[in-house]
């Protein structure tokens, strides 16, 4: 990416909207990993604020309810100089008669800049965003994308293991509903890492295997040579949906601990998205051991992750400062 | 009196096939021929180039009157129907009041007469409320007139229940039309289960959901002797159950739905509500398999399976929009066009469409035959055009063919010798 100044035009952000790590290209996903890493150096300093956003208007639209996700954004676009508003629509609350289609058109109509969207269901953001005029940035749709959750883990392995190129990436757990995992496989083979997914069947089906990854059961198997183990949160429906019959079989059988943590590569990191269910699908030491867990990097690098986003969602406005605006 | 001379005389039930006249009136179908001289006292619609067949017998349309009429009426759907040369409508019963007394059934088919453009026959719930757990009076719904029996897209999970509903039928001899679906198994899936599903984040609906459900009914007719009818299958592995129950000699038969003969699990991408169907759309290789079981006569029927659904219905994320899919307008012209895109045998097409129909549910329909009432199609089967939901007569405008180049157009309908849509293009 270096020395290549002549080129910049094509490097940036191209798109309106980030729905999904589908249809990034490299060069996009280095462009935010690159924006981010300045981040982490800002976010670290006494005086954490820029006005790159300044005058914006972001609206953090949650129809599921997120305290995490939801504080990293809002804290990522007030860094910014952003004004942030928090909506919180738990799909129980939404009037029944308001479809999201007319939520979308009546926040539109007070003119945001930014629209940073959590629904439960697949397709839901990329719906939303044909509806609207701002930038919509998906914070997790559905079991389809977190687009932000690969970012943020991209740029976690790639300051702990310098790369991402020829990296093998380990995913366990509940595979099929996660949309953390869908993200996460398409960005680590969009960089040249290799993508190996574990779990029972239930929630590991065969159809993975289309996605070009490498499909186990077992975590002896499954973790074999692996710089990265990225464990996934367990929902506790799953048992009554028959996915698996107890929380302590599962974490016999998948659940991280160190013994299983051998069969990776000596210098394997752990990784969770949060929030962990301890002694569930990770072993509560392990979690919290700094020579291993990676995971408190993951919740630094998903602020500055989502100030770089913004910040290239911004620019892509029709008013923005790369249009000829005055932002 | 009416004629219609100089076209192509075309009906699958006697297998003619040529150039001639029909003469009907109102009463029904007077002469039919290649040496039929029309009387001089006939008013005559001259068939030049077009072909004349048996009026369409749509074995699945879910109307929404009443109880949502904002969906479809009566009359709105039958527009659509003499638009598309149907000429009888047979009624899904799950509408608000659900079909499951004589009194409704009645009720129905006077509606219909009073309001509907095309023939009406509404079907009955096999059990009460369509909820699968209390079997419905066959005996009293028959002589109100239903046509045959179904829970609508409602599957009947007890076997006990199916077991008894079909004995009883057989009593009757009358036709049980099932939505061969396990639901336990499609949970809450929203299309074919598989990679495409998996990149989407969507739940899946697995074959065997339907595979299951067929084979169980299959054991039950088997057990009883009833007339069976799946009402929709939509899988190569189905196709496979169906024909070993033919090869056995029970009576089972099937459908399909159009859009299932036009449409695959690609058209879902981008999550495209209008092609969320029940059951789903599956694979590029099921679609082949399907189109090959009309052309070797394991599918017996092809339906619409038109399903209104308001605007509201379908503009929700994927997974939240309702399934379903007008039809019953384009349901000739989605057959033409596996006719001329594909060769399949226009007179499989067309007795899929009409002649079995009729056959399977007792009505004097789907044959060019002396004394039956005279509800034809007079077709120009070449003419191609764009399916655009804007110019269909349906009140609902999920068309998942929308936007499809499709060939073959109604010139006229005809129900009881009466001109019930004329196209003047």
């Amino acid at each position: 990416m270096t020395g290549t100044s002549e080129l910049s035009a094509f490097e940036g952000f191209l798109s309106r909207h980030l729905i999904g790590i589908q249809g990034l290209s490299p060069l996009e996903i280095n462009y935010l990993l690159n924006l981010a890493d300045d981040y982490v150096e800002l976010n670290r300093r006494a005086d954490k604020k820029n006005d790159i956003l300044r005058g914006r208007t972001q609206i953090n639209l949650f129809f599921e309810s997120s305290t995490r996700t939801q504080s990293s954004f809002e804290l990522a676009g007030k860094r910014l100089g952003a004004d942030v508003m928090n909506m919180n629509l738990s799909t129980s609350s939404i009037n029944k008669g308001e479809t999201l289609v007319d939520t979308a058109v009546t926040l539109n109509a007070m003119n945001p800049d930014l629209l940073v969207v959590r629904h439960g269901s697949s397709g839901a953001v990329s719906l939303l965003s044909q509806k609207v005029s701002c930038a919509v940035l998906n914070a997790g749709d559905g079991s389809h994308e977190h687009p932000t959750q690969a970012l943020l883990d991209a740029l976690t392995i790639r300051r702990a293991k310098g790369k991402l190129q020829g990296l093998r990436v380990a995913i366990c757990g509940d595979i099929v509903h996660s949309r953390v995992a869908r993200s996460n496989i398409l960005l680590l083979q969009a960089m040249g890492a290799t993508v190996n997914l574990v779990g029972p069947r239930t929630m590991l089906p065969k159809s993975f295997e289309g996605l070009g990854v490498h499909c186990f059961h077992d975590m002896q198997s499954g973790l074999e040579g692996c710089d990265i183990v990225m464990m996934l949160r367990i929902q506790n429906e799953r048992m009554d949906s028959a996915y698996i019959p107890s929380l302590r079989e599962y974490f016999h059988l998948y659940g991280l601990d160190y013994e299983k943590l051998k069969f990776a590569k000596q210098d394997a990191l752990v990784m969770h998205p949060g929030p962990m269910n301890r002694g569930v699908e990770i072993d509560s030491i392990l979690a919290d051991d700094p020579e291993k867990s990676l995971i408190a990097e993951q919740v630094e690098m998903g602020v500055a992750v989502r100030m770089a986003v913004l910040e290239a969602l911004a620019k892509n406005l029709p008013n923005g400062s790369e249009n000829g605006g005055t932002a | 009196m009416r004629a219609i001379t100089n076209t192509r005389l075309f009906d699958p039930a006697s297998g003619l096939d040529e150039i001639g006249a029909i003469v009907f009136n109102d009463e029904g179908i007077i002469a039919c021929g290649s040496d039929i001289r029309p009387p001089s006292d006939a008013s005559i619609i001259d068939g030049t180039g077009l072909v004349t067949t048996p009026g369409l017998v749509d074995m699945q349309v879910f109307i929404g009157e009443p109880g949502e009429e904002y969906r479809e009426t009566l009359a709105t759907a039958s527009q659509a129907a003499a638009a598309g040369g149907v000429t009888t409508m047979i009624m899904m019963p799950d509408t608000q009041p659900v079909i499951d007394d004589a009194a409704l059934v009645d009720y129905i088919s006077r509606r219909a007469r009073g309001t509907a453009l095309v023939n009406v026959h509404p079907m009955a719930g096999i059990t009460k409320g369509l909820n699968g757990e209390m079997m419905n009076e066959f005996g009293l719904l028959h002589e109100a007139g239903a046509v045959a029996f179904t829970d609508g897209s409602r599957s009947v999970m007890n076997a006990r229940i199916m077991q008894k509903a079909m004995s009883y039928a057989a009593n009757f001899n009358a036709l049980i039309m099932h939505h061969a679906i396990d639901t336990n198994l499609v949970g809450d899936g929203v299309m074919n289960e598989g990679e495409l599903a998996i990149r989407l984040g969507l739940s899946g609906i697995a074959v065997i959901a339907e595979t299951i459900m067929i084979e169980r009914d299959i054991r039950l007719v088997e057990a009883t002797g009833a007339r069976y009818h799946v009402a929709q299958i939509s899988s190569r592995e189905s196709i496979d159950i169906i024909r070993q129950a033919k090869d056995k000699g029970l009576p089972v038969t099937c459908g399909v739905s159009a859009n299932h003969l036009m449409l695959n699990q690609n058209d879902v991408e981008n999550y495209r509500t209008f092609a969320k169907l029940m059951p789903p759309l599956r694979t590029e290789e099921d679609r082949q398999a399907l189109i090959e079981a009309i052309a070797d006569g394991t599918i017996d029927v092809i339906v619409s399976g038109h399903n209104p659904q308001g605007e509201d219905a379908k503009r929700r994320p994927f997974g939240e929009a309702e399934f379903g899919s007008i039809g019953v307008e384009t349901l000739l012209a989605a057959g033409l066009t596996l006719h001329h895109e594909i060769e399949v045998p226009l007179t499989r097409l067309i007795a899929a469409m009409s002649t079995t129909p009729a056959k399977l549910l007792g009505l004097s329909a789907g044959a060019l035959t002396i004394g039956h009432p005279a509800d034809l199609a007079l077709i120009d089967i070449d003419a191609p055009w764009i399916v655009d939901a804007d110019n269909l007569h349906s009140r609902s405008r999920n068309a998942a063919i929308e936007g499809r180049k499709v060939q073959g157009k109604v010139m006229k309908t005809i129900v009881s010798g009466k001109i019930v849509c004329e196209n003047n293009d």
